[in-house]
């Protein structure tokens, strides 16, 4: 036997891609879920005031320090962002219903349904998202009610025009135009074939909804337009640091900042190796 | 000629079309901040005018601000003085709110257009070479710069800046776009620059994440193209492919992206603005919602939104005159 | 080895590593042992159904694999070895290259600067301009975008390119599909013209009938193997074919009865263990589970264990 010659060779990843994703998914889920359950058993400690700590650099009693009443930072971050996440799911759960709603009414109501949808999709995005928030809010009146609906009503476009191509897609699949045609009845043929397909792709939509609608909250409530300073969201947190930071306290703004970014990157590896797990398409990208 | 008559087409079709949405965002923010709780009279005289006021000032107010007439009547009593200029009086600054926005507009825009273009270039640039690269120490760097940056709250990333530049380092002024206390006269190229460096370094470096994953991502569906592998089993050099096929195909859509993401960039300075105490428009808007100056807020979301749509128009009016499938092919139809 | 023998594959083998349903990576063996020969002044017709990995050689022999595929073999260039960076030194310049479909060209530039290959010299434009007159092309095609090109004249345009340098070698992908029969017969016939001038040509096609036309030989693939080299001539008779699955193209070519072969090609991931057209098989014998070796009849190679 002659040697063989070698043209290319694919090098294969040492660990295996899959087993990685799925490996990441994990940690992110097992971290949020850790720091919104330790978020919420943080409500005393939060706002548990001591003169005799006030102003602390972070230290080993105290990781992130303490603020100008004493109030220790890790507590108070830990319950801002629990805050968060709670209003972030809230949110994101009903602009991804409306996303739903209006991704299939547009994919199966027929042209003009669709036009008028494509229509509300450009009129959302043709506001900066920002300043709709902030509108929205401002209809509302501040606080949590009007963050939540802002949020929501702000976040479904994108996710309402992948489910629209999604259900497109699969009404021009063999299989149902096949089911079609051995006069299965619609609403059946959209649970048994439909259903299945979409519902994988809707989770990862709304799962990558998140961290928008963290950042958002956050961001809103930051410029004074969402919860009110009785409820310490991060935004809150970050917002009060501000007057502070000319005084050099920088871990008041430092850590609980961190601790969002962390989160919110947390949301997305969530969301990202879940839809890599889901469609391996875009695994190899 | 028959070109340019087919590209004129379908810009008109696009104006049109983006027009109407434009008209619609203006009755949506219309109607937002006609809903709203606060009460521009309660706004207007304050609390304690509230409590002195005369019935016959109150109906003559109430009538100026128009609230005895219905909604839709407002609506189109607002929008035929808007297109004539005239977008009302700010509450907040007791001025007219086309000359409020007016000069904050110029100080928003420097700052946009900075960091437009730079988070523009920089990010294509980065997209181009991770893309290229894909899979290696660069692609990695840049994909995990630009998700990290995705990540990061803008205003906190603000917040950094301020800290390390203006509170440690005092390389920068803390706030405001000018020195305060100066003649506006008086204030220098140099003044301006100053106070507008970190507002837009921060963000450029929060706008870059976004179009570099994005041109990341064409880049690497670029290269797999079959004309691509085509020009390689030509033997031309990856150099030259990417000069003569790369950067041409992933141009294009970078180049809409950027337009397209306006909006973003706006939403961003609303928050930079805010921290920096830069006057631009974002923060008028932010003093306008807090202390119930609708007209203002009104006023600054049209503006926005115009904004939003010269930026989507430009984008689409550019692939219809670069990409010749749409040039030559509406010859065809 | 004969010196007018311009390109041998041996034993080739292509594979691709990706993911199935799950976490299991798995390695899949697109082309196995594959055996071809190209010689001076002669056009090599490679045809099998689609699927066969047909395309997969085109691609192996210009290093345009895509990067989760292993290619290994040895493939003889004018009698020298060749490795991947060989290969990328004659492509393009000794090995030419005409793909299937217009995708391969840049749709955002004009056709003509991608035949020069971007060369903004004088002597690239002539050529080019002689190139295209010689194909028949118009002389505004120079400034067409490839979306305004024909089935037909795409075929052309590519050729033309291929024609730039001075090739030896000219390795044509499917160029016929979606052709009317007269222009898939025109383009052969280029092809044709440069074997007779001394090139060598191997033709990737599934249509049997215009490669017996214009081929002096006919490699059959199935299933990522090369189960016959044999000469088009053979094809005049059944009984000059040596494998039962080149019987069974004969069998279903309109002029001898059009006789379908049931069964269909095994999927790369369940190939059978022995002959990979055992289970389509008519003279399937308990002989063909085992491996079974190259032999040479009648000056052609086939694989089967019960060739005569």
């Amino acid at each position: 036997m002659t040697d063989i010659t070698i043209l290319q060779q694919y090098k294969k990843p040492r660990l295996n891609q899959r087993h990685k994703t799925l490996i990441y998914f994990i940690f992110a889920v097992v971290l949020l879920l850790c720091i919104a359950i330790s978020g919420s058993l943080m409500g005393e400690i939060a706002i548990t005031t001591r003169s005799d700590a006030k102003n602390l650099l972070p230290s080993m009693a105290h990781p992130f320090g303490t603020d100008w009443l004493g109030r220790d930072m890790l507590a108070r971050t830990l319950k801002g962002l629990s805050i968060s996440i709670v209003i972030g799911i809230l949110a994101s759960v009903i602009s991804a219903i409306l996303a739903g709603i209006l991704g299939v009414l547009a994919a199966s109501f027929g042209k003009k349904t669709d036009a008028v949808i494509e229509f509300l999709i450009n009129v959302v995005l043709g506001i900066p998202h920002l300043l709709l928030l902030l509108l929205i809010s401002y209809a509302l009146g501040k606080g949590m009610f009007g963050v939540v609906i802002a949020v929501a009503v702000s976040h479904w476009p994108m996710l309402a025009r992948v489910i629209r191509g999604e259900v497109l897609a699969i009404k021009e699949a063999p299989y149902v135009k096949i089911a079609k045609k051995l006069g299965q009845h619609n609403l059946k043929i959209a649970r048994k074939h439909m259903l299945p397909h979409i519902f994988p792709q809707f989770l990862v939509g709304f799962i990558l909804l998140f961290p928008h609608a963290v950042l958002h909250e956050a961001a809103l409530t930051f410029l004074g337009f969402g919860l009110k300073p009785e409820q310490p969201g991060i935004g809150i947190i970050l917002s009060e640091s501000m007057k502070y930071l000319s005084l050099g306290m920088w871990w008041l703004a430092v850590f609980p900042g961190l601790a969002l970014l962390s989160t919110v990157l947390l949301f997305d590896l969530m969301g990202s190796s879940l839809r890599s797990l889901i469609d391996p398409h875009s695994a190899n990208k | 000629m028959k070109t340019g008559h087919a590209v004129a087409v379908y810009l008109v079709k696009i104006l049109v079309k983006l027009l109407l949405v434009l008209l619609a965002v203006s009755i949506i923010c219309f109607v937002l901040i006609s809903v709203s709780p606060v009460d521009p009279i309660r706004m207007y005289v304050g609390e304690v005018g509230m409590r002195n006021i005369q019935p016959e000032t109150l109906a003559k107010l109430e009538s100026y601000f128009g609230l005895d007439t219905p909604l839709t009547i407002r609506y189109f009593n607002w929008l035929s003085d808007f297109v004539r200029g005239d977008m009302g009086t700010s509450l907040i600054y007791r001025q007219p709110v086309i000359d409020v926005i007016g000069v904050r507009f110029v100080n928003s825009f420097a700052l946009m257009l900075t960091a437009w273009l730079f988070s523009g270039i920089l990010g294509f640039f980065l997209g181009v070479i991770a893309g290229i690269r894909r899979g290696r120490l660069t692609d990695k760097l840049v994909k995990g710069y630009s998700l990290l940056l995705a990540s990061t709250p803008t205003f906190w990333l603000a917040l950094v800046m301020l800290m390390v530049f203006a509170v440690w380092l005092k390389w920068f002024p803390i706030g405001l776009s000018v020195p305060i206390g100066v003649d506006a006269s008086k204030v220098t190229i140099f003044d301006t620059l100053h106070h507008l460096f970190l507002p837009a370094l921060t963000l450029s470096v929060i706008g870059v994440a976004n179009i570099a994953l994005h041109t990341r991502e064409k880049m690497i569906d670029v290269m797999a193209e079959d004309y691509v592998l085509y020009a390689k089993a030509r033997g031309k050099s990856t150099f030259s492919i990417l000069r003569h096929h790369g950067i041409r195909n992933v141009i294009l859509p970078a180049i809409t992206l950027q337009f397209a993401s306006i909006g973003e960039i706006f939403g961003g300075s609303v928050l930079v603005e805010q921290v920096f105490s830069y006057p631009g428009l974002g923060q008028a808007a932010v003093n306008a919602g807090l202390s119930g100056d609708s007209p203002l807020l009104l006023g600054i979301a049209v503006i926005s939104a115009a904004l939003v749509f010269s930026g989507n128009f430009i984008a689409n009016a550019l692939y219809g005159i670069i990409d010749p499938r749409i040039r030559r092919g509406l010859k065809n139809d | 080895m004969s010196q007018k023998e311009l390109l041998k594959v041996e034993n080739l083998s292509v594979s691709f590593t990706g993911y199935e349903r799950g976490f299991r990576q798995i390695d899949l063996q697109v082309i196995e042992n594959l055996n071809v020969t190209v010689k001076k002044g002669e056009m090599v017709a490679v045809v099998g159904a689609s699927g066969s990995g047909k395309s997969l050689l085109a691609h192996t022999l210009l290093g345009i694999l895509p990067p989760n595929s292993t290619a290994c073999g040895n493939i003889y260039f004018e009698g020298e070895l060749l490795n991947a960076q060989k290969i990328n030194q004659l492509r393009g310049k000794e090995i030419a290259f005409v793909p299937q479909s217009v995708t391969y060209l840049d749709p955002l530039k004009k056709v003509g600067s991608q035949v020069r290959k971007d060369k903004k010299v004088i002597e690239s434009y002539r050529k080019q301009q002689e190139l295209f007159s010689f194909y028949d092309l118009p002389a505004k095609t120079d400034n067409l975008y490839p979306f305004e090109l024909s089935g037909g004249m795409a075929r052309r345009v590519f050729l033309s390119a291929a024609m730039m340098e001075t090739p030896k070698l000219i390795v044509a992908d499917e160029p016929t599909p979606g052709l009317h029969l007269e222009a898939a017969k025109n383009s052969l016939k280029h092809f044709r013209e440069f074997a007779d001038k001394g090139g060598g040509v191997l033709l990737i096609t599934h249509d049997i009938e215009l490669a017996l036309e214009v081929s002096d030989r006919i490699a059959v693939f199935y299933a990522g193997t090369t189960v016959e080299e044999a000469f088009a001539s053979d094809f005049q008779s059944e009984n000059l074919l040596r494998h039962p699955y080149t019987k069974a193209l004969w069998r279903a070519l309109p002029q001898n009865g059009f006789a379908p072969t049931p069964g269909v090609q095994p999927y790369v991931k369940d190939k059978p263990q022995g002959c990979v057209y055992a289970p389509r098989c008519s003279v399937y014998s308990s002989k063909c589970n085992s491996k079974i070796p190259m032999q040479t009849i009648r000056n052609g190679s086939v694989l089967c264990a019960c060739a005569k």
